[in-house]
């Protein structure tokens, strides 16, 4: 890790942690900004790293919603009484069931988006380019609907989440710290596993996914395993952000296709698709638009957010690092050497 | 005939109507040059794309180190260690020279750990050996796709160096590159075969290139298979002089 960089994580860490500090007001709000960063890299993975465009993503967050709030209810009560419209029981959690129960409610939703996700692959990862984009739209509309239809979990109803023990403002905080650590630590590893061969790997199927397939690089394993780190953190992200909403129903806030399932697409094509730091950039601009739009334009955010989008895809595809990156490719390590293997080796040993 | 490694016995292949491969038997000796000279058209390609398990066939055997291949996956078949080259240069060509080199190692014994394997160390030093043997090395860190198309022809052949195959299928490795860049890659042809032990097999229009280079030459026409031989014996065949100058 270079100084610099070292230096960004720090800014970055010290603006974390002095954010709601200074602007308690605004700690959901900063939360928030957490998960669209997480939605954002992640979607990245397939979208940009590996060219494969999913719309479908979402689909793990409202099921690691979904699977987070069986686990949470179920430990200590029938999930059938405990969405019953008519209020059979009276739920009450102490604050260790509450704790525990959502602990392992992340945990759970992590796990089992990731394991939907290997199965779904063996399905979608047949499709390719366009078919692969409207295969998963497909995927995660569905998802919604089915979950509207099941009684057991509420359906279009949706369920109240387990309260929590604890006053406002400690809520939002302990909320603000799960969304933090959760988006660093996918930004962490999608650094590490970036630097590594599987990094290379995704990028080749990008590139040209019959050549890799043909110098024997094994890409079913490589696009399932890139969509299940994805799904993994959505599905926890998905449980955090139920628990902080603390209402759940499938169509709004579960599986919000049209809007956070765009988002996220929107975020990493703004900052740069395929890079690192695209998402992360893009994420923070479009959510401060966003916020920005809903207070002063009240009504016209969306035509303002579309307006976004529509130039972001005309004018400036490759979004902010790819611009940079074609601006200043010697920062980027894009360079002509004119020294010999030998001689740049007898450099290194110098050092 | 000594050991084959690659044994084709009278595949057929056909398009539709159009039939590409007919009855086409042929050998290629392990640590041998091999060419397959013929027409546009002839069905050279099409050959190429049988043996690496490209598309089914319709009837024949290919065996590889006499096991059939011939129902086995293109990625099964690259992990047995049978490359191809394509004939339209295909190389990852919004990465630099170096990952293309990286992402190239062989995936033969496919262990999960490979996949997180750092990029440093080892596999970059070869990575950087192979480009300064193709003389690439002081453009490693460029996009490989902003290189000319005779350079990426240059990378696709380090790249497919980098798997350490056991027999290298190139088609049309010096098709539109410069005359004097074509010496060079012969050169390199040749070393590969010698000092690496790389199995060759050649798809190769422009004679002078592939009568100096391959030891045994196979001549496509319409799809079967008109003459083989020594380069000298073909040279000197009516047959094959007429397939390329006459009017087919």
């Amino acid at each position: 890790m270079s100084r610099n960089t070292l230096i960004l994580y720090i800014i970055i860490l010290a603006a974390s942690i002095l954010g709601p500090i200074l602007l308690p007001a605004y700690t959901q709000q900063m939360a928030i900004l957490w998960v669209m960063i997480l939605m954002a890299s992640t979607w990245d993975i397939l979208g940009g790293q590996m060219g494969y465009n999913s719309l479908g993503n979402i689909t793990f967050f409202g099921v690691g919603m979904y699977l987070s709030a069986i686990i949470q209810i179920s430990m200590f009560y029938d999930v059938g009484e405990y969405t019953s419209a008519f209020g059979a029981i009276k739920p009450e959690f102490t604050d260790s069931q509450y704790f525990t129960g959502f602990f392992l409610g992340i945990i759970g939703a992590g796990l089992g988006s990731m394991i939907l996700s290997l199965l779904l692959g063996f399905i979608v990862f047949g499709l390719r380019g366009p078919y692969f984009a409207i295969g998963t739209l497909g995927v995660a509309i569905t998802a919604g609907q089915i979950t509207g239809t099941i009684d057991y979990i509420g359906g279009g109803s949706g369920i109240s989440m387990p309260f929590f023990p604890g006053d406002i403002y400690f809520r939002s905080i302990f909320f603000y710290i799960l969304c933090f650590l959760l988006a660093a630590s996918v930004h962490l590893i999608l650094r590490w596993l970036y630097s590594t061969q599987f990094g290379l790997a995704i990028n080749a199927i990008r590139d040209d996914e019959d050549k890799a397939e043909a110098m024997g690089i094994p890409t079913l394993r490589y696009k399932q395993f890139g969509w299940a780190i994805a799904a993994f953190f959505m599905g926890c992200i998905g449980a955090v952000f139920g628990n902080m909403v603390g209402f759940i129903e499938p169509i709004e806030v579960a599986f919000p296709t049209p809007t956070f399932g765009i988002f996220m697409v929107a975020m990493a094509l703004l900052g740069g698709k395929g890079t690192l730091w695209g998402p992360v950039i893009g994420a923070v601009l479009f959510h401060l638009v966003k916020e920005t739009t809903w207070t002063y334009l009240l009504g016209w955010q969306y035509v303002a957010l579309g307006l976004i989008i529509i130039l972001n895809i005309v004018f400036f595809q490759q979004g902010i690092m790819g611009w940079l990156q074609t601006k200043f490719p010697e920062k980027f390590g894009i360079f002509i050497d004119d020294k010999t293997h030998e001689e740049s080796r007898v450099a290194m040993d110098d050092k | 005939m000594g050991n084959p490694i690659i044994n084709v016995e009278n595949v057929s292949k056909s398009y539709g109507g159009v039939k590409a491969n007919m009855n086409i038997s042929m050998k290629v000796e392990a640590g041998s040059i091999t060419g397959i000279i013929g027409p546009n058209g002839c069905g050279k390609t099409t050959l190429f794309n049988s043996i690496v398990g490209y598309h089914a066939i319709d009837s024949g055997s290919i065996k590889f180190d006499n096991q059939e291949i011939s129902k086995l996956w293109v990625g099964d078949i690259a992990r047995l260690g049978l490359l191809r080259t394509f004939q339209q240069t295909r190389i990852y060509n919004k990465m630099n020279c170096v990952d293309n080199m990286q992402i190239s190692i062989s995936h033969r014994k496919g262990s999960a750990s490979k996949m997180f394997a750092s990029r440093k160390g080892e596999i970059k030093d070869r990575a950087e050996h192979l480009l300064e043997f193709v003389g690439l090395y002081s453009k490693r860190n460029l996009i490989s796709g902003d290189l000319s198309f005779g350079q990426q022809k240059l990378l696709e052949f380090a790249m497919a160096l980098m798997n350490e195959p056991k027999v290298l299928l190139l088609d049309e490795p010096t098709a539109g590159i410069n005359p004097t860049l074509i010496n060079g890659l012969i050169d390199r042809l040749r070393k590969a075969n010698e000092e690496l032990g790389i199995t060759l097999c050649v798809i190769e229009h422009n004679m002078r290139v592939i009568m100096n280079l391959a030891s045994d030459i196979y001549c496509l026409s319409n799809g079967k298979m008109l003459a083989s031989g020594k380069p000298s014996e073909l040279q000197n065949d009516e047959r094959v002089i007429d397939a390329y100058l006459g009017g087919h």
